[in-house]
């Protein structure tokens, strides 16, 4: 049985303009041990849906899906209260920007503690030790003094290191990781994957990773679902989709990369596309 | 002569964090000195380990924080941040943030954002500001729809296109860019980062363009500092650099670039499965 399973997820925000839809019949499913990824344009409705199944959107939205399943628990028509105890503890979810997702007024250790005191029955001696031993797992050096740090005070690949130190604090059964890497240049963005990487072998962890990033996919991934103007356009597990994409944004995505680049100009991923359709005739 | 529009001579920043009771105030150098120099119309990419002070770096060369040592000149006057810096050169000297949320209004809608430098600098009648502001929201990807739409209505993504757009809007002559497309999927950078080049070609623009990911340097560049521990371990031509790394840690930033071939994601998946 898959450990997440989502439906039919359909997400609308209120705004002044009128209705805003912003996910238009999404269906996913993680298992157990498993590493989905998922890639897609900005604004494709990637952030948003992984804060529905956390309960994290603004009053604004409505959420609508047939169903969104944890554990074998419909975590749609849970309690609020019953949510909290899994949210946090069963699913940790690293944030897409996390300057701006830690809470400036706290001390960064202080926030993990609480995190740990909410979640846990550790006594405070062994929530610090558990804080300190997170921080190492991330690679924040001087750690002893940075858990007294605040948010301010640490670089962005910092705060992003901290949040990603919260999210694994009580040893989540899913991960929800979203652009988790963005802040860290490659070699400490290779520790934390192959971290991630070990803790989900080990403990059977389950991921589920938003990435724009072709080398993250690479490194990490099992199954791969590729969004393009709201739709899921192409799905598949890892190899295959290096080996032959199958959707033409998917091969942009393959093939775009700076360090493709002929002249001056970046290709964009609509010449792969006009490209493709003069090849196929526009069948693409 | 070229012009040189930055310049640094030794800039150091030292960060006190306060002592408390029972812990003594702690001095950290963030930056150890770094020179360098930037001619109008050139792109300089930095580059370096996490947490090696490069936004430090920025925030100084932007006025936004004094240096604790060192020299910064600006079009070959000498600034002292500290001291006040006029207006105009505030204008000239623009940075787009590495959290481009912490630095919009929320309470201010996109639309206004990207009107308000007009507004300031320029007498403009309302519907002219209106519609550079409409242009400069479709060069970065987003759509008239966006408008009126506040911060926090937007993707990761989007907010990132938003900084850049309004930076852009008060036509400075120096921009600071850190890690300005580091949420961007590869349709939207490419669109971005051509923006960027043909600006720089049109009005002669001068980028300091912060980055992790190598393959954008190399495209962007025209001369790479790499940084490490507050320090520039390398400075030279992006070919040079590129060619001919000389400090430890740049061969190692090289060398970590994540494999996207085939072999490499089948040995990968054997080690998952031998170790289930
Ligand atoms: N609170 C909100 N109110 C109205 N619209 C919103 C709100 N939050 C997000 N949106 C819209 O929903 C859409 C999907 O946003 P989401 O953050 O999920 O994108 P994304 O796929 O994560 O993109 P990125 O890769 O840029 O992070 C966007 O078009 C965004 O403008
Ligand atoms: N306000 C502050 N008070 C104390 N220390 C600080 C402060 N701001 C930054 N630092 C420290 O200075 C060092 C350099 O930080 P900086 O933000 O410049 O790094 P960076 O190179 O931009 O890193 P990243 O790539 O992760 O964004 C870090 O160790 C950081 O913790
Ligand atoms: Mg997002
Ligand atoms: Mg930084």
């Amino acid at each position: 049985m898959a450990l997440l399973e989502i439906k039919n997820l359909c997400l609308t925000f209120d705004t002044v303009g009128g209705k805003l839809k912003a996910v238009d019949g999404i269906s996913l499913h993680v298992d157990r041990g498993e590493v989905l990824a998922i890639v897609g344009e900005s604004g494709s409705g990637k952030s948003v849906s992984m804060l529905a199944v956390m309960g994290l959107l603004p009053w604004t939205a409505t959420i609508t899906a047939d169903y969104i399943r944890f554990d074998g628990k419909d975590i749609l028509n849970l309690s609020p209260s019953d949510r909290r105890k899994i949210i946090g503890k069963d699913i940790g979810m690293i944030f897409q920007e996390p300057m701006a997702s830690l809470n400036p007024c706290f001390t960064v250790g202080f926030q993990i503690e609480e995190t740990l005191r909410q979640h846990t029955d550790l006594d405070r001696a062994a929530r610090r030790r558990r804080a300190v031993e997170l921080f190492r797992m991330v690679g924040i050096p001087n750690t002893e003094d940075r858990l007294s740090s605040y948010p301010h005070q640490m670089s962005g690949g910092q705060c992003q290191r901290v949040m990603i130190a919260m999210a694994l604090a009580c040893n989540p059964k899913l991960l929800i990781a979203d652009e988790p890497t963005t802040a860290l240049d490659v070699t400490i963005q290779k520790q934390i994957l192959e971290l991630l990487v070990n803790l989900q072998i080990e403990t059977g962890m389950a991921m589920i990773l938003i990435t724009h990033d072709m080398g993250v996919v690479a490194e990490t991934a099992d199954r791969v679902a590729v969004q393009y103007k709201g739709r899921r356009v192409e799905e598949s597990d890892v190899l295959s989709l290096f080996e032959s994409p199958k959707h033409p944004y998917t091969r942009a995505l393959l093939s775009a990369l700076p360090e493709n680049a002929t002249g001056d100009r970046l290709p964009s991923v609509s010449d792969y596309f006009l490209e493709e359709e003069a090849v196929t005739g526009g069948a693409a | 002569m070229s012009e040189i529009v930055l310049e640094t001579r030794n800039l150091v920043r030292d960060y006190t964090t306060a002592g408390g009771m029972f812990r003594q105030a702690k001095t950290v150098r963030a930056v150890k000195g770094i020179s360098l120099k930037v001619e109008k119309g050139k792109t300089l990419a930095i580059v370096g380990e996490s947490g090696c002070g490069k936004s430090t770096l920025a925030r100084m060369i932007t006025m936004i924080d004094p240096p604790t040592a060192g020299d910064l000149i600006i079009d070959g006057q000498k600034v002292d941040t500290a001291k006040g810096v006029s207006p105009e050169l505030r204008r000239k000297v623009q940075i787009v943030f590495q959290n481009p949320y912490g630095s919009l209004n929320p309470r201010q809608k996109i639309g206004d954002v990207l009107m308000e430098p007009l507004i300031i600098n320029s007498d403009l009648p309302a519907s002219e500001r209106r519609h550079r502001a409409m242009e400069m929201l479709k060069k970065v990807g987003l759509a008239p729809e966006h408008f009126n739409r506040y911060p926090h209505m937007f993707s990761g993504g989007q907010r990132q296109r938003i900084a850049i757009a309004r930076a852009l809007m008060l036509n400075p002559r120096l921009l600071v860019l850190d890690e300005p497309v580091s949420a961007l999927d590869l349709s939207v950078q490419a669109q971005v980062l051509n923006l960027l080049a043909d600006l720089q070609d049109e009005f002669g623009l001068t980028y300091v363009f912060i980055s992790h990911d190598l393959s954008v340097v190399r495209y962007i560049a025209d001369e790479v500092m790499v940084m490490y521990f507050g320090e520039a371990v390398e400075y030279g031509t992006r070919d040079d650099v590129f060619s001919n790394p000389q400090h430890e840690y740049t061969k190692t930033l090289f060398a970590a670039t994540p494999r996207t071939d085939v072999e490499s994601i089948r040995a990968r998946l054997a080690r998952k499965t031998a170790a289930a």
